[in-house]
This record gives structure tokens, sequence and C-alpha cells, in this order.
């Protein structure tokens, strides 16, 4: 999607656009004066829409809400910083490349709208399509690969098969060597696919959703949902209470707690997932390669640390750190496949706590409070899904229907059984 | 990384476990007297508690048994270890216990029903 294709222009407020003039004119002042991204507006008794949870995909839902369907009495509720949560946390993986027809349309969806982003917000995401390779170490693996492959170009979705030796031109410091414990039997590449700073999206998400009016509270954490006689009727936070026609929760690993507040149970289950950094080295590898099989993926950044994203810890927890055996695994791979690795130190290791559900696919969906919906269950995957989850939740709550993108995700996929298995399919990696 | 205590073989680093999930889930003894979103409570919906949480752990890379662990999730503190088949002794296992949505649940009633023949 361009620029204003969805009828709507950012940044026609009170926000002075970022440019190179900008900049020029700013370095006469010594970068002192530059405005602040947003406000930090009290919050006001009442709003037509409140979102709970200031990452990524809350943002991106009150930016759209504001954007696309002219709601401007809106509130993001924040109980830490914006973007401090899981967008701030994960490996910043974008692709699209996924087995089924209702994955494709969310996920496509949304790589659609980061291609158009930066111009989008005025902000720059730093978005850049160099590439998602996904590995397999097995006969059986490359197969399923291939299968993998057609499906996902049925759907329109860029994606091909790569050989041992075409994986090496493209990496040359990956040990292809046939020998070791998970061989590269081959591969497959998303093209289009790539990385984009985490932070930024949150901000230029925030600057944007706040020039057309969002309040953005942060240090406000909800306590209480309240309802009466069924619909929803505002929030209790810390910082008083606040009233509201609809409230849209979008609080990833902390969705089931919030949720007891409506009364409700979610199929999530809260995990930690963590990362870690090598120390910064000169460029060594421009693209994305993801392993399943070794639950490993490697990206550089653009200061030059090598990013690594681990599988998911075994067990639930709240704590934002995990298990130091995961790491572990995790590196034992990363030196196996990337031999020049064993001399890095890792710089900082992290966790965050992600949504699992049992499908491993995301719930956009109302709920049975009039009112309220939940965009949750992203589980270790949601940052690539952030602005076409923002784009359709904000849909859902302005119009109280899912659209035909949102329609598989609701939470009465559960009791009709209709599924979207994409366990295999995405793999551990994301 | 956790340190859990086997109640066979001791204290052992969390990588000689496997995870069993949330502990005291009953298996509906008359499935076909629930509706569809009865056992979809049972089979999908998550306590996923913020807190204590009762949970399964087995000593897979050790004796292979199977046992109960009490765990704060919020600071992965474990609180208690008792046995399968047995309820929690500590009050934070207790009132975890008890305030489960489970126990109300249309599964666990229909449950128990089958497993007193009532």
């Amino acid at each position: 999607m361009k620029g204003s294709a969805n009828g709507m222009r950012a940044l026609r407020g009170g926000a002075s656009r970022y440019s190179i003039f900008a900049l020029a004119r700013n370095a006469l002042s010594y970068h002192e004066n530059w405005q602040k991204a947003w406000r930090s507006p009290e919050p006001k008794p009442e709003y037509d829409v409140i979102i709970v949870g200031g990452g990524g995909h809350g943002l991106a839902t009150a930016y759209y809400l504001a954007s696309v369907h002219g709601i401007r009495n809106i509130a993001v509720v924040e109980k830490g910083w914006v973007g401090g949560g899981n967008t701030g946390r994960n490996t910043t993986i974008i692709r699209s490349n996924y087995l089924w027809d209702e994955s494709a349309g969310i996920y496509e969806h949304a790589l659609k709208l980061w291609e158009g982003m930066s111009q989008e917000l005025n902000f720059n995401v730093m978005f850049s399509q160099r590439g998602v390779l996904t590995l397999a170490h097995s006969e059986h693996e490359l197969k399923e690969m291939r299968r993998r492959v057609e499906a996902i170009r049925l759907n329109g979705i860029d994606s091909e098969v790569m050989s041992p030796a075409q994986i090496k031109q493209l990496v040359p410091i990956i040990d292809t060597n046939p020998g070791i414990r998970y061989p590269v039997m081959g591969g497959f590449i998303q093209r289009r696919g790539g990385t984009a700073r985490h932070d930024a999206v949150a901000w230029g998400y925030a600057r944007a959703a706040d020039d057309l009016g969002v309040d953005i509270i942060q240090n406000c954490e909800v306590t209480g949902i309240l309802r009466d006689g069924g619909k929803v009727t505002g929030i209790e936070t810390n910082r008083g209470t606040i009233k509201a026609k609809k409230v849209g929760v979008v609080t990833a690993g902390h969705s089931g707690v919030v949720a007891s507040m409506a009364g409700l149970n979610l199929p999530i289950d809260s995990r930690p997932l963590q990362a870690l950094v090598s120390e910064p080295i000169k460029p060594c590898i421009d693209t994305v390669v993801m392993s399943n099989a070794v639950h490993m993926y490697i990206s550089q950044s653009d200061k030059g640390e090598l990013v690594f994203g681990a599988g998911v810890d075994s067990y639930n927890s709240y704590s934002q750190r995990g298990s130091i055996p995961t790491v572990e695994g995790l590196l034992a791979a990363a030196v196996e496949l990337y031999p020049i690795v064993s001399r890095l130190r890792v710089l900082r290791t992290w966790g965050g706590i992600v949504d699992t559900c049992p499908d491993a696919s995301p719930i956009i969906s109302k709920t049975p409070v009039d009112g309220l919906y939940f965009n949750c269950g992203w589980g270790t995957g949601g940052f690539k899904a952030t602005p076409g989850s923002g784009h359709v939740f904000a849909d859902l709550i302005a119009r109280d229907e899912p659209n035909a993108i949102a329609a598989p995700f609701s939470l009465k996929r559960f009791e009709t059984g209709y599924l979207i298995d994409e366990h295999g399919a995405a793999g551990v990696a994301h | 990384m956790l340190h859990i205590t086997c109640p066979w073989c001791g204290p052992r680093d969390d990588n000689e476990f496997h995870y069993g999930g949330e502990a005291h889930i009953l298996r509906p003894a008359a499935p076909e007297k629930l509706s569809d979103g009865e056992w979809a409570e049972y089979l999908f919906l998550k306590q996923n508690a913020k807190g204590p949480f009762l949970e399964r752990w087995s000593h897979s890379a050790g004796c292979r048994q199977w046992f109960n662990v009490v765990r704060n999730t919020a600071t992965d503190e474990i609180i208690e270890i008792y046995p399968m088949g047995e309820l929690p002794k500590s009050p934070e296992g207790i009132k975890a216990y008890e305030g489960n949505w489970r126990r109300q649940s249309a599964a666990e009633k229909n449950a128990k029903a089958g497993v007193s023949g009532t």
C-alpha cells in the first residue's frame, strides 16, 4: 500500500514533517529544539475507544482507527512505556510465507503495509527487504519445504527453493559441510521478507496516532474492566477510572491477565521467548537465516551486532527471563552452522513473554462482552504482523464485525474446530 | 534456570525435566453430554495464571517420574512439590486450586460425576 492508499494522509495536525530540511534546520540549533514526537496528556474521563497496550499492535490499531475510520476520541493506555514489551524485545523479522490461506491473508496484508509504512508515517522504520531464508536439515524437511513453497506461491506470495550451493553463495559464513550434525540440505527464501527497526515502528505509529488526536497515556496500568449488563463501560487503572464505549485489548503475554478482569478465559499460555546479540562486528550476513530444526535464527543489525533468536521456553512464566539451557542450545546450533561466531562474545540477552495459542495462530476477535475486543495469541511471531494486525483490528472495533482477513481468527474457531494449525508451517523460529 | 527438586532424585537443573503444563485437568467421563463450547473449554482454554500455578513436570532425563509443582509464574519461585493424584497442601497451592475456573466448569463436573458413578 502506498502512502495515502487508505484515503487519509498522516500528519495533518501539529507535528512538523521529518525531512532532510528539518534535519538541517535543527542542526543549526544543535538538535536541541526538536518537537516532542508525541504528547503526554492526562487521561480524559471518557473515550470512544480505549486500546489497552502501547506496543506496536496497539499503537497501529489506534492509528488506523483514527486515519481510516475517522474515530479521534481514542486513548492508548500502556502500563510501562511505549514499545517496552515484546515490540522492543523481538528479533525484528518480517515475512509472509505461511502455509495456510488464512495466515497468508493476514501476514501478506501486513507485508504490503510494511512496504509503504515509512512514507505513510513520515518515520523511517528502516524496513529492509533483505530476504528471509529458512533452512532444511533433513530430506523430509526439504520435501515438506518444497510442498510449502508451492502452497505459498499459489497465494501469490514470493517463495523459492534454494540449493546448498546457492545458500553458501548468499551466506558465505554458513557451514554447508554435509558432515555436521544438522547439515544444510537446502532451504527456501522469501526475498520480500526482511527486518525493520522495532522501536521505530512503535515510535512512528505513536507519533502519527498522536498527531491525529490519539491520547497516548504511559505508566497507566489497567486493574479492572468495567461492565454493565454484559457490555463494557470503561476501565479501572492506577490513574483512576476511564470510561469508554469500546475497549480493545492488545497486551500479548498479559492477555490472560486482562481477560480474567472481564471474567474471560483464553486458550493462551504465556511463555518466555529469548533472544541475544553479539558484540558488533563488520557486516558478514546481509539476510535473515532461520532454522526450525535447531531453533535458531540469525541476522545482523545495522550496528553490526549479530542478532540471535531462540525457540520458546518450555514452561509458563511471566518473569521476562528464560532458561539458560535454551540459550545454550541456541548458541550450540549457531556455532556449528556459523563457525566464525565461536570467537564472539555475547553482549546482552533478554526475554519477552509471548502469548502462545494451541494452533500457533493469533486471536483477533469479539468476546462475549459487548464492546470488548481481543487481539492476542501472536505467540513467537507477532512483530511481522504489526501493521496488518492493527489495520484489521481497527476495522473490527470500528464496525463491530470482522472483515474477511480477520474472520478466521475469531475465538469461535476453538468451538467449531476450524483451527489454523501453523505449528509446522510457521516453525518455531519467527 | 529453574532448580527443581525431583521427589525421588533431589535437586536438578530444569533441562533434565519435561514440562507437562497445567495440572488437575480432569477428562470428562461422558464427553457426549458436553456442548461444543464446554468441550472447547476443556480442550483449549488455559488457566495461565500470573502467580501461584499448579503444573506437572516429569524428570525425563532422570527417573522419568511425573509429579506436581506449585510455582509462582511471576517470580519462578517453586513453592511446593507434591505427588500425582494428590492436591496441594501449601496455602498458595490450595488457593490456586480452588480459585481455578475449572472447578466450576461443566467438563470437570462431568468428569467428577463419572468418577463417583452418580
